[in-house]
């Protein structure tokens, strides 16, 4: 009786670990189905080297590097805002920060995860931007700045609750072999903690980097819908992730080459955020110390 | 887990609560229904669907929300895919009414047909479409239809850029254009008026079907320059500069006289909603067009828009009256 028991349990677990492979290879071969039908119709070339995407109009281009400057430079942005932000936080956190202090302020840091991503759209179009506008007279209503500044708030807590982490795992008896010598705080928190921390450091910002190509609602809101190859923060742009919304909106018909696009469009997001995550994995597996 | 940490005493204090508050919100309820017993109208129900363009939108939101004081339990819904999402949704039956700022296509019509739909087109409004630069432009003070040809036509994508271009004494700085998106019944008829041929146009704007997303856009951006229907300039008249179109004798700005008399061309269009045979057999079908169509005239000149002829909604109700009888 109880090896049945065992047996049902055991293939039961089995099952749900294989519904989640399913789900991502089903998700794969959709995408990849449609796409190459869609490649069929348009060649690769003009694809991946064409500066401009219209196919919903009377001319129609099928270039991805305007929705991809779009998505690369809010992405740029809202790193260049998180990276050092959230890297400040969790250096403070791990090295100087009192106990109590850590265990108050981390909770609070991942509220601004939890945020709905709607919200800080619409923050961005009506605070960010008109406030922005004020130091910049020539940007436009929807631009990238505004909407990767805030991104860059979003996303604080992935690099900073992560790095603060691998900060923690690196045992104490380093530092104090660095005290030991002479070492200042400032010394020892840049010259021994960070670099041993550095492979949960860099893993927490490619996630961050990930998690900043996939938004949707920040950038559908606030960076525009005029697809156009740039890398100037004061226009409209539109990236990968807003044109899929845009047109699944829309009234496109099924099976038809625009229908498509969005395949296209969604794979070539799919590609970047599966690239992003094995450079994360094989960064871990390489670099990742292990302590006693 | 969460259930045994709390205690015995606990639960039933919850449970106590918990049956508290539903009692005090279905005796709420019981009120309400006694007090419709004693209207004298019948009180119709039903949910009508309508969807379509975003240009007949604030109308039909209008009527509705006075509808909605005559017979509240009838919920109308109203959706802006576009004139062409509209009509998408309408011809599969899923809507019982669609908004459209143009009227309806041929193979919009074919798609009816093969799915046995038969509608009633009504003529609702007229619309002077806008055309729209931010309030801080101060070098814009008409546009003929030939400058806009130039700016809209496909042939400018990528190569009109700039306002200098248009003409040379405006300033070297890029036009930043709105307008809607290819779903758009406004976006059909600006391109046909304009630049000759229908949905055909350049494709490198910022495109959206939903209106204030383009109000909000050419209120932000001081080289802007958009359009769209006269109802989103009238509620955004402060964050917003109108500019006349020379209509080949004089600049015309549309308004109520401009648009009625017709001097507003070419850009003025009447505004339609299109009903399904099958829905008028329901009574609160029949009744919210009836509505519609005798309160379209205030209503319209409400939101901004402009109200066609007296003459115009009788005759209109009177057709209405002839396809509910014909569909019954």
């Amino acid at each position: 009786m109880r090896k049945i028991k065992e047996f049902i349990i055991e293939k039961l677990l089995f099952s749900s670990a294989l519904v989640t492979i399913a789900i991502t290879v089903g998700i794969i071969l959709v995408l990849a189905i449609e796409a190459f039908r869609f490649f069929s119709e348009v060649s690769i070339i003009e694809f991946f080297t064409n500066t401009q995407w219209t196919p919903l109009f009377t001319e129609k281009h099928y270039g991805i590097l305007p929705l991809l400057s779009g998505t690369l430079l809010t992405s740029f942005i809202a790193i260049s805002v998180a990276l050092p932000i959230g890297l400040s936080i969790s250096i403070y956190l791990s090295e100087y920060a009192p106990k109590s202090f850590r265990k108050t302020v981390k909770p609070l840091l991942e509220l601004l995860a939890a945020v709905p991503t709607v919200v800080y759209g619409f923050f961005a179009l009506i605070v960010v931007t008109p406030f922005l506008q004020g130091i910049f007279p020539n940007l436009s209503g929807f631009n990238s700045l505004s909407a990767g500044i805030v991104m860059g708030i979003m996303i604080i807590p992935f690099i900073s609750s992560l790095s603060e982490d691998a900060l923690h795992a690196v045992p104490y008896s380093l530092r104090e072999a660095s005290y030991g010598m002479g070492a200042t705080k400032l010394q020892t928190a840049f010259k021994v903690a960070v670099p041993a921390a550095s492979s949960g450091i860099i893993v927490s910002i490619i996630l961050a980097m990930s998690r900043a190509i996939g938004e949707t609602m920040i950038v559908a809101i606030a960076a525009g819908q005029q697809p156009r190859f740039t890398f100037d923060p004061t226009v409209p742009v539109e990236t990968i992730t807003a044109y899929i919304v845009q047109v699944s909106l829309g009234d496109v018909q099924h099976g038809s080459i625009e229908y498509r696009t969005i395949f296209a469009a969604g794979i070539t997001l799919f590609a970047f955020t599966f690239l992003l995550n094995t450079i994360s994995y094989q960064i871990r597996k390489k670099y990742k110390q292990q302590y006693e | 887990m969460l259930i045994c940490s709390i205690k015995l005493e606990e639960m039933k204090s919850i449970i106590i609560l918990l049956s508290l508050t539903l009692l005090m919100v279905s005796c709420g309820e019981k009120k309400e229904s006694s007090e419709n017993k004693k209207e004298e109208l019948t009180k119709l129900s039903g949910t009508i669907k309508v969807d379509g363009s975003s240009t007949v939108f604030p109308i039909t939101e209008a009527v509705a929300e006075e509808f909605r004081t005559e017979q509240p339990k009838v919920k109308v819904t109203i959706g802006i895919s576009g004139t062409g999402g509209g009509f998408k949704k309408f011809s599969r039956g899923e809507t019982n009414i669609s908004d459209a700022s143009r009227p309806i296509k041929d193979k919009e019509k074919k798609a009816c047909a093969e799915n046995n739909i038969n509608y009633i087109q009504l003529e609702v409004a007229y619309d002077g479409l806008a055309v729209l630069v931010n309030p801080q432009n101060d070098w814009v003070d008409s546009f003929t239809i030939e400058e806009l040809k130039k700016i809209w036509e496909p042939a400018a994508q990528g190569k009109i850029m700039k306002w200098n271009q248009i003409r040379p004494e405006w300033p070297d700085k890029e036009i930043h254009l709105f307008g809607p998106g290819v779903a758009s019944g406004t976006y059909d008829y600006f391109t046909e008026a304009i630049v000759g041929k229908s949905g055909s146009s350049r494709g490198d704007f910022t495109a959206s079907e939903d209106d204030h997303v383009l109000v909000q856009g050419i209120a932000g951006d001081k080289y802007s320059l958009g359009f769209f229907g006269l109802a989103y300039y009238a509620e955004n008249k402060d964050k917003l500069t109108l500019i006349g179109v020379h209509n080949g004798e004089k600049i015309v700005k549309p308004t109520l006289e401009t648009v009625s008399n017709g001097t507003y061309r070419p850009l003025s269009r009447p505004l339609f909603i299109y009903v399904n045979s099958t829905s008028v057999k329901r009574p609160d079908v029949v009744e919210f067009v009836n509505f519609y169509i005798d309160n379209a005239a205030e209503l319209s000149k409400d939101v901004g828009y402009i109200p066609l002829p007296k003459e115009n909604y009788t005759i209109q109700k009177e057709n209405f009256k002839k396809f509910v009888e014909n569909n019954k």
